[in-house]
This record gives structure tokens, sequence and C-alpha cells, in this order.
């Protein structure tokens, strides 16, 4: 479908045509901008029912990382007895964990989106991608909160941040980036193939173990095994985040070119395919 | 700036029965049909069009400016998938429209009503979802909750609301919607008589302030008061374009209308959930023809047929009976004798039909509403649907016709009465 605008290209379009599209079609994002006032309202109510009906409420936006942090530090700390950079276990973990999760809660409420919202997909018109957009954005506020908490445990430890704590802002971007490419996939796919909904938790873990959040990336040899290890943007991100967090590791160089790229891949992709599959949500949702 | 609102030529969608009809497919499934498809491709296209339904076929018609115009048409004739073209929740297939304006569709109220939020969360929600614009919802929030009349309640979460409370509130924001052209679907079916009464008051004020209007129905009485002129589809097509009284005479009198039998087709069916798909629903008169109007000294019968994709244990297919004006008057269903209950503990996969016989003597004149559902008790509901049928009933010597004056009450029975001396 296409929007034949006017001069004003942000503006409401004067005529609106309504034909069958061919090909890969546009991104649209003229179109979802648009609709920026949805996709705030749709963030807004992922963000206020994500707690509803919970005894603990937004507690557990701090509980699980918490909680999984003290699995890590038993297991991988204590029993395996995995190394971790010369940082206090609880701090390397946490850290590797927050932006991990956030990763992980975007792609899984994001693949599940549309099918969830399908009520909406075939009662009214909208830039479809406004829906696994808005889910992956949400998981912020989480990621927000749970980094309060690592501030103070970072007290407590005694790490001083430095000055690369500046660029955080943009592993977390990464993050989005990469859990938006991903999401938009698995929920384009869901709409057809329902057998995302038992891949996704799977292909999330297998996801964790290849990326250093429950070890350090400095375990992976030097050479071209890094590089491909790199291929996973998530790598990049969370070594990249405990680098600006704790100074641990190395300034993130080539592992987070390939990383930048390969999210970048993902997201073009991701909404390529999501452009094409739209056409027929309401039809087979 | 051209009078004209929206110009549809030869705009048609295609849908693929085998690709909606399990609702979604597997991984598997998809890499055989992509297979199946390959080597028919290198046939040469052929095979597909079999199992495809054209819902709406070569349609075209303009819309002046300020022109409020009725769609009406059976179910399964085209009326929805129009509107869902129109309002660009799916893509046709081919042809095109042109729309001159601002449009603002009301397929159903209360889309995106989130139970968990407020009354107050859900206005600005659903006034989004709606397309409205933030500020506009703000200007209009306070006539809207006055609408709703749930004023107490505006800070309580919408799933503790009643659902006469719900719909008010929903129906108000959608009121409040100020596109240039509306696009709305059989959204005044739901609810009470008092709340049809208010949406139809609301949809005349919108008619008369000049806004463009299409206006899908099963109302015939709303679509002549509502409307100057309608279009009857059928099957997928326009049959006709006339001044609204005549294209509801012409509905009715075509044998298109509801009354006395419900068919349901291609994607109609799918509407249930698993297992479960209804095929067709009847009223059989005296000579067992599907009739619309069955007189009420003479038993009739009602048959449902309706197909199992595989056994269902426990399965009780039911009728509801209703009045016009949605009283419920009885609710009975095939396995209500409990030997044939235990007899039919199993339903084997395949078509059935269950036929319930209307003893004479039971119904007052008027019309009635036939309500359907299947479901096993206590497990699941395959489907429901509480319209799917309206039959007339001719009251011609039922008891007590020798004095010509309405009866009330639903039932006219013929009950035995006892005169005797006293002394």
């Amino acid at each position: 479908m296409t929007a034949a605008t006017t001069a004003g290209a942000l503006a409401e379009p004067d005529v609106v045509l309504v034909r069958p599209t061919h090909g890969w079609g546009g991104f649209n994002l003229r179109e979802l901008w648009r609709y920026r006032e949805l996709v705030y309202f749709l963030i807004w109510r992922d963000i206020k029912v994500r707690y509803k009906q919970t005894v603990l409420g937004a507690a557990w936006a701090i509980l699980k990382p918490l909680l999984t942090m003290v699995i890590f530090a038993v297991i991988f700390g204590r029993l395996a007895r995995i190394p971790t950079d010369e940082v206090a276990p609880p701090l390397f973990y946490f850290a590797g964990l927050i932006p991990w999760l956030l990763f992980q809660d975007g792609v899984s409420k994001a693949g599940n989106s549309l099918v969830a919202s399908g009520h909406l997909v075939t009662k009214v018109y909208f830039p479809r991608m406004a829906i696994p957009l808005a889910s992956v954005v949400a998981g912020v506020v989480d990621t927000g909160l749970s980094f309060l908490v690592l501030l103070g445990m970072m007290a407590i430890y005694g790490v001083r941040p430095t000055a690369a704590l500046l660029t955080l802002p943009l592993f977390l971007l990464l993050a989005l980036v990469t859990a938006l490419g991903v999401g938009l996939w698995l929920s384009a796919m869901n709409v057809t193939y329902r057998d995302v909904g038992y891949i996704t938790p799977f292909l999330v873990q297998v996801w964790m173990y290849a990326s250093p959040v429950a070890y350090s990336a400095t375990l992976i040899p030097e050479g071209p095994w890094r590089l491909i290890y790199g291929l996973n943007p998530m790598a990049g991100v969370v070594q990249g985040f405990r680098w600006a967090l704790l100074g641990v590791g190395s300034p993130p160089s080539a592992l987070m070119a390939a990383s930048l790229v390969v999210a970048l891949l993902l997201v073009i992709s991701g909404a390529v395919y999501f452009r094409r599959a739209e056409r027929t949500f309401a039809d087979v949702v | 700036m051209s009078s004209l609102a929206i110009r549809v030529q030869d705009l048609g969608k295609l849908y693929h029965i085998g690709q909606t009809a399990r609702r979604f497919r597997t991984l598997r499934d998809a890499m055989t049909e992509t297979a199946r498809g390959a080597l028919q491709r290198l046939r040469g296209r052929g095979g597909d069009q079999q199992d495809a339904i054209w819902a709406l076929r070569q349609a075209t018609f303009d819309v002046q400016r300020g022109q409020v115009l009725g769609v009406i048409g059976r179910n399964g004739a085209g009326k929805s998938t129009l509107l869902k073209l129109l309002s660009r929740i799916t893509e046709p297939t081919e042809g095109q429209a042109e729309i001159h304006g601002r449009v603002g569709s009301l397929l159903e109220v209360g889309t995106g009503f989130h139970p968990e939020l407020t009354g107050r969360e859900n206005i600005y929600l659903n006034g989004a979802i709606l397309g409205m614009r933030r500020t506009e919802i703000e200007r209009k929030f306070d006539e809207i909750v006055a609408f709703s009349e749930v004023e107490k309640f505006i800070d309580t979460p919408v799933k503790r609301y009643s659902s006469g409370m719900y719909l008010r509130l929903a129906f108000a924001v959608a009121a409040h919607l100020e596109p240039e052209i509306l696009l709305v679907d059989e959204v005044l079916a739901v609810g009470d008589a008092e709340f049809q009464r208010k949406c139809l008051g609301k949809m005349s004020a919108v008619a008369q302030e000049g806004r463009t209007v299409l206006f899908v129905s099963h109302n015939m009485s709303a679509v002549t008061r509502l409307t100057e002129e309608a279009i009857v589809l059928d099957r997928g097509r326009i049959v006709l374009r006339a001044p609204s009284a005549e294209a509801v005479d012409f509905y009715m009198t075509s044998g298109l209308g509801q009354e006395g039998e419900r068919v349901w087709q291609g994607d109609e069916r799918l509407t249930s959930s698993g297992p479960f798909h209804p095929l067709a629903l009847r009223v059989l008169d005296g000579r067992g023809r599907a009739s619309g109007q069955v007189v009420s000294t003479q038993p009739f019968e009602v048959e449902f047929e309706y197909q199992l994709d595989q056994e269902i244990a426990g399965l009780r297919v039911g009728l509801y009976l209703l009045t016009s004006r949605g009283e419920p008057v009885f609710t009975t269903f095939d396995t209500d004798d409990p030997h044939d209950f235990e007899r039919l503990r199993q339903r084997p996969a395949g078509r059935h039909v269950s036929r319930c016989r209307i003893p004479a003597d039971l119904l007052n004149e008027g019309r009635f509403v036939l309500g359907v559902n299947a479901s096993s008790y206590r497990v699941r509901s395959y489907f429901t649907d509480e319209h799917a049928l309206t039959f007339t009933v001719d009251g011609t010597g039922a008891p007590g016709s020798q004095w010509p004056e309405h009866r009330s009450g639903p039932l006219r029975p013929r009950l035995e009465w006892r005169i005797e001396d006293r002394r």
C-alpha cells in the first residue's frame, strides 16, 4: 500500500491509494513516524501492564537478574571456577546480565507480540512494525531499574566508573537494534508458523551460551575465532558493556565492528521480511 | 479539492482456503507446499485456483463527499472484506481504491482495550489505536467520559466493569472519532436495545454533520433510516446500487436475506476454533423446506449441520432461542437426554446434523433469533454464534385468535383449561 504524499512529507496524505503491492516494498519509516504517538502508547501500555497482578510488581525487574546472577556465581564462579577477569563475580555476571536480559526479553516478547495482538491486526490499520518495536523498547524500563542496582553494587565493591561509561548508551542501543532485528523476523514468522513459539526459548538459550554472559570473551582465543565470535552482535554488546562499566578487557574494536555490521544486517533484513509478510498478517493471524 | 471521497475500481480480494483453513501453518506444511508450488509453477500456474475464494471481486463504485452509503448483504457476501480493504487492514489482490481524506474505521468497538488498564488509560490507548492524536483525546476527554456514563469508575481497571459499562466506554471513544470518512461495521449488533438506540442516534448525528460514511449493517431499519443509498453485495459482487428503501426491498425479497437459513461459507467457517466447523443452520417448515416463516400451530424443525475434523469427547450442540429484543426464551442441547449423551460420548469425525423439533403451539407470533453453540461441558467451547439467523412465527389460528389483540410474552402455549360450575 502506498501513500501518495504531498509536499508536507510527514503530514496526513491527501489521497490514500489502496492497491496490491508487489516486490519488496519500502521500509515505510515515514508511515511509522506518522504513527509515532501510537508507538508511544503501545510502549506505555506494555510497561504499564508488565507486572500487573503480580505480588512483587516491578521488583521482578530487579529480582530476575539478581537471582540469575546468584545462580551463575555459584555454578560458573564457585563450582566451575571460570575466571571473571579479576572482577568480583557478582559484579561481573550482573553487568553482563543487564544487556543480555534486555535482549532476551525483547526477543521473546517481540516474537509473540503480533500473535498476541491479533485482535488489533484484524481490526485496525497502522504500521504493524509498531507492535514488535514497542515490545522491544518497553524493556528499557527494566534495564533502567536493574542498572540502579548495579550502580549500588559498584559502590559496594568500590569500582569507580571511568569515562568509558559515556559509551554505555551505544551498547544499549546496539542490544535494542539486535533484539528488534531478531524480533521482526520472529514476530512475522510466528504469524504464519506457530513453531516459532517453541523455537524461541531454545534459540534464546543457545544464544546466551554463544554470548559472554556467564563467562568472559577473553576466553575465546585471539585471531579468526574471535572474529567469528564477533558475528554474534550480543558478544560485542555484553563485552562492551562490561568494558564501559568495569574496565574489563580491551576497548571494543574489531569485535564491535563485526557486531555492528551484523546487527544492522539483522534489522534491515528483518524489516524487509516483515514488510513482505505484513500484507497477509490480517488474513492469517 | 474534488467532491469525491472514495473511488473504488475493480477491487478484489482472493482468499486461499488452503492457506487459512488451518488458520496457521507449521514449517513442515510450508516446506511441502513450497515444493508443490515450485512444481506447479514449472507446469505453469495450475491448481491453485480451486481452493481459492474471491471474497470480493470487481467492486466498482464512488462515494461522494458527505454521502452516507449503506452496504448490505448476507454473511460472507464480502461486506467486511470491503471495509477491511478500504481501511487498509488487508491488501487487495487486484484493483484499487482512492480515498480522499482521513479515514476512521470502526470494525468493532473497544479494539485494543486492555483489561488491566483503567478506563482513563484505555480511553487514551483506544483513541490512539483508532487514529486520534493525543491532543485531540485530551481535548475530548471529558466529553467522552460524560457520554460513557462511567465517571465514577474511570480509574478502575476495565476488567472490573460490567459488560454494559465496557461497551458504553468503548463506544464513547469511537463516537468521538472525527474522521472525514467513517467506515462502520456491525458495531450496533452488540449491546442492549438502549445502547443500540444511543449508537444509532450518534450515527445519524455524524451523518448530518456532512461526513462521508460507509455503513455496513444487518439491521435493515437502521440502513433505511441512516442512509440515502445502499449497495447490495452477493457472493463478493455488487448486485445493486439503489436508494436505500429500494435496495433493502430487493435484498429482503430476492432471497438474499438471512431469514430461515444461515450458511457458513469460506473463511467464516474458520471463526470457530479447532475441530468444529459450522456448515449450516436452517429452520424447516412443516413441509421440510428452509423457511423464514413458520406457523405457530404447526410443529417445525431446526437443523444444524456441522463438520468435525476429529472425534470430540462429550460434545453438545445447542440452540438458543431469543426474542428479537434479545430476551432469552430457552436453551436446548442435542444431548440433553442422558441416554443420548451416554451413547454419543465420543462424536466421530465427519459431517453431522443435529435436528430439533419445536412442538406446535409453543411460540407466540413475532420475530425470533436463533443462536447456536457447540461445546464440551467444562472443557471447551468450540463455536458460538448468538445471532445466527432470524425467523418469523405466524400466529394464525393460535389459541385466542378470536380476539385480534397482541399477546405479550414470547410463548403462546395451548394450555388446558377446565371451567366448572361451583356452587
